[in-house]
């Protein structure tokens, strides 16, 4: 067994998908690596990460150098070598992906990941103290990096988290097959120990006000994300589980998490596939995502589609969920209607329009929901400027009040929200705070 | 299919392919093998005086993925009695008739000595003596291997001992570890040997543990100069052996150089013939992969043998001799330039960023409206794969800057993706002898140099 305390035990359904690499495995891979100049893969990366020199110095066994390689662009490198979506982004870009296999880049970013967390080596050390605050709202990837770079600026940073556990979607809303919460809490760990002060069960608005933050700290930073799915508007509706919720009990009470034999999910996006393969791996019999557009139009990640169709999951789709039918409180089925597509809508995808009198009555007896996050109340609370409902931001992740910046999913106006977009996002507002900070001080 | 038989100074074998005196031929048993997989020859590995091995004696260079690029040892030579290595030495010659059985001796440097291994190897009824003049550590601080090899004198002097009495072919394996390979070459002629091996492995330590400070390999605690051989050495051991086709004397005395140092594959065994080698040796490759390699080794040569209709091993060897020249033999009007194939290119830019660093400056990064643009000119809210793929610029030469040098080439990881095209010469040709015997001004005074230039229209950038 492997000595890393990163590494999800094995034996469970859920544990970590992919094995560290071995130590030749990783030398052997980082070999593999032409070492491109102004390499495409650092371009994909949104923090770009050098990763050419990181893997480089796996080759040539110097673990340290790699990590601060990856850190110093990457606070959560921990996290993103396994939940980004490498396909897409840097491995997606490697030049050897063309005719051969790209390089791994993200299980190679683990290995030197690994290699610290495995040794509680801490790479960075807490600045020398500029003599500011500033507060930090919500503790998930955005805040974190955010937190944790104005430490390594020297800034007295707070971290407020209304949850009960720090991390965000890292620690509540990533399966467990691709990130354990251990790896999650420990890179929050890293960044307290960077100086971050951190205040769990705080919800910023109710307690403390943002009156008294705006008070006591020079600079507010929101990294709230977003919140649980928005409503269908069916009947038998509230018969529906929420996706996130459903996934955050498959990490923390995976034993209490009841799975229905015959599982519909809602919705085709990664989170829709997210649940589809935990209630896949707790035993269901059958799942079953539904989706009202079609293969072309899903918004999940192809790689995610193609993962989730090997796990031996259906897609139903063109069908729009219109009831849910139930009998002394048990779900029985979810009544359906087929579509067809129309006309590109305003997202550019063909609108559905139903076709009348296609209703079908698909069983189950445990459906999900993983239709996108609503908006949450904080933005309206504080008076902020917004896009389609996200906090807008400028160039400087300055929202539209002055000292309170923003970043991460609750910003996330265009494009795809993602971890590396937050720790990306968190990175460059702490480079704006403290030059604010240091301008105005 | 080409006849791949060798006559080697009289050694005749079924294919050109000895395995080196080394440890894949330490005993009977081993060459018994040897053989049945296709070996068509072995040298023995050295017979001699009495030795004690060590452990730990093996050392390797590992090399990004590739585990052996060479191998250093400090094994002496054979530790098994000489009487048990003379019978089993008999006993193979007995069992392999058509093969060529060649034994490696190495005695102290007195004639009497030398005067009775000599008779002893021929009463086994082996084909060959081979004269080990070059193991690099032990034996030479004994005085024998190349403390004999390093000093042309003790070379023919020892050599003259050995041809006193030899009545079967006897070839002077020759060290690296010397200033000029064809002194001892002269020194094996002029005593009459019958023909020239080499070469034998160089003078080498392998490394530093960076943990534990120790050379490496450790012998408890110790280490030093090994005998280094493998791939790595093959550019070196093809420099010698040309050296040797080109020398007047070892030429014209027509002594048959059996050839060695890196050769692992039926490629590296063609360049050894087409510079001059009749005979090929090889140990390395085996001690990495077995005896198993023979197959690919003649089958390999022979199909490209055909498929460059030599016939027979003779028709090979030598034919590229006379294209090795010296430098002021070189046409100086020659020129070539760098071409990328943009279908090939894969956009890894490592020739960009070593024409711009190590080069000549002449590699430009081309953005996607045509212009000139320079690495990571991108906006750091950019990323993705498909914005990072489709915005790359291409890399393109730009040709009147290009000097030829062929960094490029050598650095591209796709396989003909950049070319070195040959362009018209734009003066006529000359060489610098030739340039210098007219104008030996231009040799010695940058003015005249430039003048010349100017009036060539040649450009320095």
């Amino acid at each position: 067994m492997s000595e890393n305390p990163l590494v999800t035990v094995a034996g469970s359904a859920l544990q970590e998908l992919l094995p560290p690499l071995s130590e030749q495995e990783a030398v052997t891979e980082s070999a593999r690596c032409l070492m491109c100049f102004d390499a495409p893969c650092t371009h994909a990366c949104p923090t770009h990460i050098d990763i050419p020199k990181f893997i480089k110095k796996i080759s040539t066994g110097n673990l340290l150098g790699s990590a601060r390689t990856i850190l110093e662009s990457n606070l959560l490198g921990a996290t993103c070598a396994r939940v980004c979506p490498v396909q897409e982004l840097c491995e997606g870009a490697c030049v050897l992906g063309s005719e051969h296999k790209p390089i791994a880049i993200g299980r190679l970013q683990r290995h030197a990941m690994d290699y610290v967390y495995g040794r509680k080596i801490d790479v960075f050390h807490a600045g020398k103290s500029i003599g500011e605050k500033v507060a930090v709202v919500g503790a998930g990837p955005a805040g974190l990096s955010c937190a944790g770079e104005l430490t390594k600026l020297g800034v007295s940073v707070t971290l407020y988290e209304k949850r009960e556990l720090p991390g965000g979607l890292s620690t509540y809303g990533i399966i467990v097959l691709r990130e354990p919460v251990e790896v999650a809490l420990a890179e929050v760990a890293m960044v307290q120990r960077l100086g971050a002060k951190l205040e769990v069960g705080k919800e910023v608005g109710v307690d403390p006000a943002v009156a008294d933050l705006q008070k006591d700290f020079a600079a507010v930073f929101i990294g709230v994300g977003l919140g649980n799915s928005p409503q269908l508007g069916i009947p038998g509706e509230n018969y529906i589980l929420d996706g996130l919720e459903y996934i955050e009990q498959s990490k923390l009470q995976p034993a209490q998490l009841h799975v229905g034999r015959d599982v519909i999910v809602i919705g085709a996006g990664n989170t829709a596939i997210d649940c589809a393969t935990v209630a896949h791996r707790l035993g269901a019999e059958r799942v079953t995502m539904l989706y009202r557009r079609t293969e072309k139009e899903m918004t999940a990640y192809p790689h995610e589609y193609a993962f989730v169709k090997l796990e031996g999951v259906t897609v139903s789709f063109l069908s729009k969920p219109v009831k849910v039918h139930h009998e002394n409180g048990v779900v029985k089925g979810l009544e359906c209607i087929r579509i067809a597509l129309g006309q590109p809508d305003a997202s550019g995808r063909a609108a559905p329009k139903e076709i009348p009198g296609s209703n079908m009555l698909l069983p189950a007896d445990q459906i999900v929901k993983a239709i996108g996050q609503n908006k949450l109340s904080l933005a309206s609370r504080l008076d902020l400027k917004t896009d389609k409902g996200f906090i807008r931001v400028d160039s400087n992740f300055e929202t539209s009040s002055p000292g309170i910046f923003a970043g991460g999913d609750c910003v996330r106006a265009r494009g795809s929200a993602s971890t590396v977009m937050a720790v990306q996002d968190g990175k460059l507002a702490a480079r704006a705070i403290y030059q604010r900070l240091v301008n105005h001080g | 299919m080409a006849d791949l038989r060798t006559n080697f100074a009289g050694i005749r074998s079924p294919n050109p392919f000895w395995l080196a005196s080394a440890p894949p031929t330490n005993s009977g048993a081993q060459i018994h093998r040897a053989f049945e997989a296709g070996w068509g020859g072995a040298v023995w590995k050295t017979i001699g005086a009495p030795v004690l091995n060590v452990s730990n004696r093996y050392g390797t260079w590992r090399y990004g993925n590739e585990k052996m690029l060479a191998i250093n040892n400090v094994e002496l030579i054979s530790d098994r009695p000489m009487e048990l290595n003379l019978r089993e030495i008999a006993e193979v010659k007995r069992a392999w008739p058509d093969r060529a059985v060649i034994v490696s001796a190495m005695v102290e440097s007195k004639p009497e000595a030398w005067h009775d291994v000599i008779r002893r190897i021929q009463d086994t009824g082996a084909d060959g003596i081979e004269l080990n003049y070059g193991c690099p550590h032990g034996m030479s601080e004994r005085g024998m291997g190349s403390a004999v090899g390093q000093v042309p004198e003790y070379c023919k002097e020892i050599t003259s001992w050995v041809m006193d009495v030899a009545k079967i072919p006897v070839i002077v394996k020759l060290t690296p570890n010397i200033s000029d390979i064809v002194m001892p070459a002269r020194a094996a002629v002029a005593a009459g040997a019958n023909a020239i091996s080499l070469i034998n492995t160089v003078n080498s330590i392998m490394g530093v543990d960076l943990d534990t400070l120790d050379i490496t390999p450790s012998i408890a605690g110790r280490g030093g100069h090994g005998g280094y051989a493998g791939p790595a050495v093959k550019p070196i051991a093809l420099n010698m052996l040309a050296a040797l086709g080109r020398d007047s004397v070892v030429h014209s005395s027509r002594l048959p150089i059996s050839g060695m140092g890196g050769i692992s594959t039926w490629r590296d065994a063609a360049e050894f013939l087409l510079l001059g080698a009749s005979s090929l040796q090889v140990c390395t490759a085996v001690m990495h992969y077995g005896f198993r390699i023979i197959e690919d080794l003649c089958d390999g040569l022979a199909n490209w043998m055909d498929t460059k209709q030599f016939a027979t091993i003779p028709d090979v060897v030598g034919h590229s001799l006379r294209q090795v020249s010296d430098f002021k033999d070189f046409d100086l009007s020659f020129k070539v330039v760098a071409r990328i194939d943009q279908q090939k290119c894969i956009r890894c830019d490592l020739c960009y960023v070593a024409c711009n660093d190590a080069a000549h400056q002449c590699i430009d990064l081309i953005d996607k409206q045509g212009h000139v643009t320079t690495p990571a000119t991108y906006d750091p809210s950019s990323n993705g794969r498909v914005e990072a793929v489709s915005t790359r610029p291409s890399v393109v030469v730009r040709e009147d800057d290009c000097v030829g040098c062929r960094l490029c080439f050598n650095i591209c990881p796709v396989e003909n993706c950049i070319q070195m095209v040959e362009v018209p010469p734009d003066r006529p040709s000359v060489t610098w002898d030739q340039l210098t015997a007219k104008q030996p001004e231009v040799a010695e005074d940058w003015d005249h140099m430039e003048r010349y230039r100017r009036k060539m229209g040649i450009r320095i950038h």
